[in-house]
């Protein structure tokens, strides 16, 4: 309405943004002087020599990539069955998809370790192999709320139940109904919480430190013990995989079946027409 | 995070049961669609209920494997008592902070007549910024605001403010919250946005029209409507900063005796000399992150039966 | 004495202008609509009114004063929109005394005020709901409550019917009216719902791209529409391709009519005349001296109406009759003879 210049708003936004940024540029701009008198991505180059580095992010990223299975295995036929056939189970799984967002990882760590110790009838963190399949559900367990919600928004927004309905009427068995109707439907859904779990799970540190795994986190924690300027290279490349991950996140979620990821692209109908 | 469909804490008590407490002429088929759910009930069984209830029942145990009060009460002991006070203390400056800064920066991004470019980019930016927790954050503050930090230097060489001689530290109470908030700050504009959103242009018309200036109208009419949603994210920001551990811990190199980190060495080796303590301690975590969870919950139900 | 004048008023956003040359005089007392499709430009006329939008040029006067550029608050206007908007965190008897709490108004008088004003609306007994308790009916009264509870100079209803149901929207419609002429309150109603626009009002402006197309009495609009807009947009409307045989007969649809009232028309020069569907009927009534062959191509029953689509000359012509118990339908096929007075034959302009 007024259309004087907003003033007090722009001054709001521009220590808003210098709150944000000067951190970042004050990292980067450490992250350059490793070399003595002169500004050089020494810093970068040390970081991505060292083959441990290499050995901990290739951990990590395995399980973070057999945590974003294991979590679309659990969770979407979860979120489909309630949608469809129990709606009424609908508070209780809710909750508990939500529940650790309350638990913090630390007292959930606190639990696995006792329960699944030397003592325990299921001593999973007495071998290598279980103690990284504890790993991985500890990563499934902190990425279902945001795994369970991203993937029943996008049920909510396709009306799973109609449409379940619609294809068995048209005599599709269930398996097809799934595989060919409901999946491709949700796919983007489900990439979208994949791309938040792996951002989640990739540099995670307590679940990872207190189960003693060779992973991304207790390296990061260990390099800022030892060195000075290869943690803000380290910084700098973190929020640039999390800043990636969370446009990746947001593209898929607000994309709709059918649409092309890249907005710029002409939709398809479009250049079907003008040929 | 946002929460798009807050199951409200009660309703935690219709547990699923074997047999539905409906008439008892339902058909049988129908019992069976409860199997669907077992994968996740299973799972939630294992690594969610489990693991909380054994450190509960832990809790309530004396070390001989007596059950009594003893240890949750051992937490009042001056050193845990210590802790659990900075852990609050931290969290809901850190959130208090949070929410005021963020709710006046989404107030001047949605409602203050800026171009929506400069609304998309904070947004796009809080979205990565609130998730920029943990260890790398710490290495950026470290790097900015630590003794050789690049602002450090600059307030020194160039303005003349030693920020440190004049009694900052990164590493002390209000540095960590500072730290805090560069995730905190994006969360709250994040999680405001749709109750700034929910406020409808006519309703600042019709105060106007009734004679009220901006003033009066953002005092009456937008405030006490944005209450429940600025006091729930409070509490999630609270929450989200109580449970936060590996930003403390990179930055301090586990010195800070907050409540995560004291857990955390107490797992690590048995620093309390009582395992049942670490229960406890946990246990008591669990309580106050439920409690605000839930409090949130509950506001959140009210603010959204306005904004329809 | 034109108790809200608007003068050549123009408005523009950026490059494009949605007002353009409006000028208006307002009588005190009178209901005034503004009816249009939606674009038109009727709703930046209210909120210039009200006060939430300014002219890029031209003046507005309420009682002599000009207020321009008085800000909203303090124009003394009460608002009603489209979406209620009654304050969510208020009961509705917050709601009500919100104008007269801003205006500072003792407590005894707001309590003695508020009680008056939920009577005219008879919701006494909903004082203490919150909006989000009740219906969107009830919400609308409130809001209508609220906007008048300071005594304003003028009410402005922009579009306060159209979020409702049919039912209550025809309720409510009376209750505007009759609660307007209780007051006496100047009242300027925007609709695109043109029987809304013709029940309720004194005068009717049909606006169309930004401009007054005709101002007039719901008769007027609708009996005598001046520009083929209204005459479109206003009612249904059969319209022939006609021909002026002298100065006072026309042509059209194979017949000579003879009309002595349209005195003015240039012979030899093409036009057009229209037919409303209600003024035609298949059988003669009284008064009926006109008549043209037709056939039946099919018919609808709608209540308390038939409508028949009659082929005559090649052209669908829609006719409406009154239903009875002992009407039938008008069998498809058949031979009709559709009937009309010359009165009856609107001769439209041939410019839009």
């Amino acid at each position: 309405m007024s259309r004087r210049f907003p003033l007090l708003s722009t001054l709001i936004a521009l220590a808003g943004a210098a709150f944000f940024i000067v951190p970042l540029i004050a990292t980067f701009n450490f992250s350059l002087r490793m070399k003595r008198g002169e500004l050089s991505f020494e810093a970068y180059r040390s970081v991505f020599d060292s083959d441990v580095f290499l050995g901990v992010l290739g951990f990590s990223a395995t399980a973070s990539l057999m945590a974003i299975l294991m979590g679309v295995l659990i969770v979407v036929p979860t979120a489909y069955w309630v949608r469809l056939r129990v709606p009424r189970a609908r508070p209780v799984i809710e909750f508990l998809s939500l529940m650790p967002l309350i638990i913090p990882p630390v007292v959930l760590v606190f639990g696995y370790v006792r329960l699944y110790g030397s003592s325990s009838i299921l001593p999973l963190t007495m071998t290598e192999a279980g103690t990284n399949v504890l790993l991985v559900i500890g990563y499934v367990v902190l990425s279902v709320p945001y795994m369970y919600r991203a993937v029943d928004n996008g049920m909510a927004a396709i009306d799973i139940a109609t449409l379940t309905e619609a294809a068995e009427s048209l005599g599709a068995s269930r398996l097809r109904t799934i595989v060919f109707v409901i999946f491709p439907n949700i796919r983007s859904a489900i990439v979208s919480g994949a791309f938040l779990t792996f951002s989640i799970s990739l540099g995670e540190f307590v679940i990872t430190s207190l189960l003693n795994r060779p992973a991304f986190g207790p390296y990061l924690v260990q390099m800022g013990q030892d060195f000075a300027y290869q943690p803000a290279a380290l910084a700098i490349m973190a929020f640039a995989f999390t800043w990636i991950c969370m446009v990746l996140m947001e593209a898929f979620a607000t994309r709709k079946p059918g649409q092309r990821l890249l907005q710029w692209r002409a939709p398809r109908s479009v250049t079907k027409a003008k040929s | 995070m946002i929460h798009t469909a807050p199951p409200s804490i009660s309703q935690s008590e219709t547990v699923p049961q074997a047999t539905p407490p409906t008439p008892p002429r339902k058909p049988a088929r129908r019992n069976l669609s409860w199997l669907g759910l077992v994968p996740f009930l299973g799972f939630a069984l294992l690594f969610l209920i489990l693991p909380v209830f054994y450190l509960v029942n832990g809790a309530f145990q004396t070390p001989d494997g007596r059950y009594s009060f003893e240890t949750m009460l051992s937490l009042s002991a001056p050193e845990i008592a210590g802790s659990y006070g900075l852990s609050l203390r931290l969290s809901f400056a850190s959130a208090a902070m949070g929410t005021v800064f963020g709710l006046i920066l989404g107030y001047a991004l949605l409602l203050g007549g800026l171009p929506s470019w400069v609304r998309r980019a904070f947004m796009t930016f809080s979205g990565v910024a609130s998730n920029f927790a943990g260890v790398p954050l710490a290495f950026a503050f470290i790097a900015t605001l630590g003794r050789l930090g690049l602002v450090t230097l600059v307030l020194r060489d160039v303005l003349g403010i030693n920020i440190y001689a004049a009694g900052f530290s990164l590493f002390s109470f209000w540095g960590l919250t500072l730290t805090y908030l560069y995730f905190q700050l994006p969360l709250m504009v994040l999680m405001i946005t749709p109750a700034l959103e929910g406020l409808r242009p006519e309703w600042r018309e019709a105060a106007e029209s009734l004679g009220a200036s901006r003033m009066q109208y953002v005092a009456r009419v937008a405030l006490p409507l944005l209450a429940p949603s600025v006091l729930g994210c409070f509490l999630l920001l609270f929450a989200n900063a109580f449970g936060t551990l590996a930003t403390i811990y990179a930055l301090t190199s586990a010195n800070y005796p907050v409540v995560p980190i004291v857990l955390f060495q107490q797992i690590r080796g048995n620093v309390l000399y009582n395992p049942n303590l670490g229960y406890a301690l946990a246990v008591g975590m669990i309580l106050i992150m439920g409690l605000s969870n839930t409090l949130y919950f509950i506001l959140r139900r009210r603010a959204e039966r306005w904004q329809k | 004495m034109s108790f809200l004048t608007l003068k050549n008023i123009t408005k523009s956003f950026g490059p494009n202008t949605v007002v353009r040359d409006f000028d208006l005089n307002v009588a005190s007392g009178e209901f005034v609509s503004f009816l249009g499709p939606s674009g038109c430009g009727k709703t930046t006329v209210l909120r210039m009114i009200a006060g939430f939008e300014t002219p890029s040029s031209g003046s507005i006067h309420v009682g002599g004063m000009d207020v321009t550029a008085l800000p909203a608050s303090r124009r003394k206007i009460g608002m009603v929109f489209q979406a209620y908007a009654l304050f969510p965190n208020m009961s509705v008897r917050d709601n009500v005394a919100f104008g007269l709490k801003i205006a500072g108004m003792p407590r005894a008088e707001i309590d003695t005020r508020v009680a008056e004003m939920l009577d005219l609306i008879s919701l006494g007994s909903l004082a203490d709901r919150y909006p989000y308790q009740m219906s969107g009916g009830q919400q609308q009264r409130v809001a209508l409550a609220r906007a008048l509870a300071p005594r304003p100079n003028l009410l402005l209803l922009d579009e306060p019917l159209s979020a409702l149901d049919a039912q209550i929207r025809t309720s409510l419609r009376d209750d505007i009216r009759r609660i307007q002429q209780e007051l006496g309150i100047t009242t300027v109603f925007v609709t695109h719902d043109q029987e809304e626009a013709l029940s309720i009002s004194d005068r009717v402006v049909v606006m169309h791209k930004g401009r007054a197309d005709q101002i007039g009495t719901p008769a007027q609009i609708y009996n005598r529409p001046t520009t083929r807009f209204v005459a479109d947009f206003v009612g249904k409307l059969n319209t022939f391709e006609a021909r002026v045989e002298s100065p006072q007969s026309i042509f059209f649809a194979g017949q000579n009519i003879h009309d002595p009232r349209h005195t003015d028309l240039t012979p030899g020069a093409p036009i057009t005349v229209a037919l409303r569907p209600e003024a035609l009927s298949l059988r003669p009534r009284p008064g009926d001296d006109l008549s043209l062959p037709g056939r039946v191509l099919h018919s609808t029953f709608l209540g308390s109406v038939i409508r028949a689509q009659i082929d005559v000359a090649g052209q669908q012509v829609s006719v409406d009759m009154f239903n009875r118990a002992d009407a039938t339908l008008p069998v498809a096929g058949d031979m009709a003879e559709v009937w009309f007075t010359r009165g009856d034959v609107l001769v439209l302009p041939s410019v839009m």
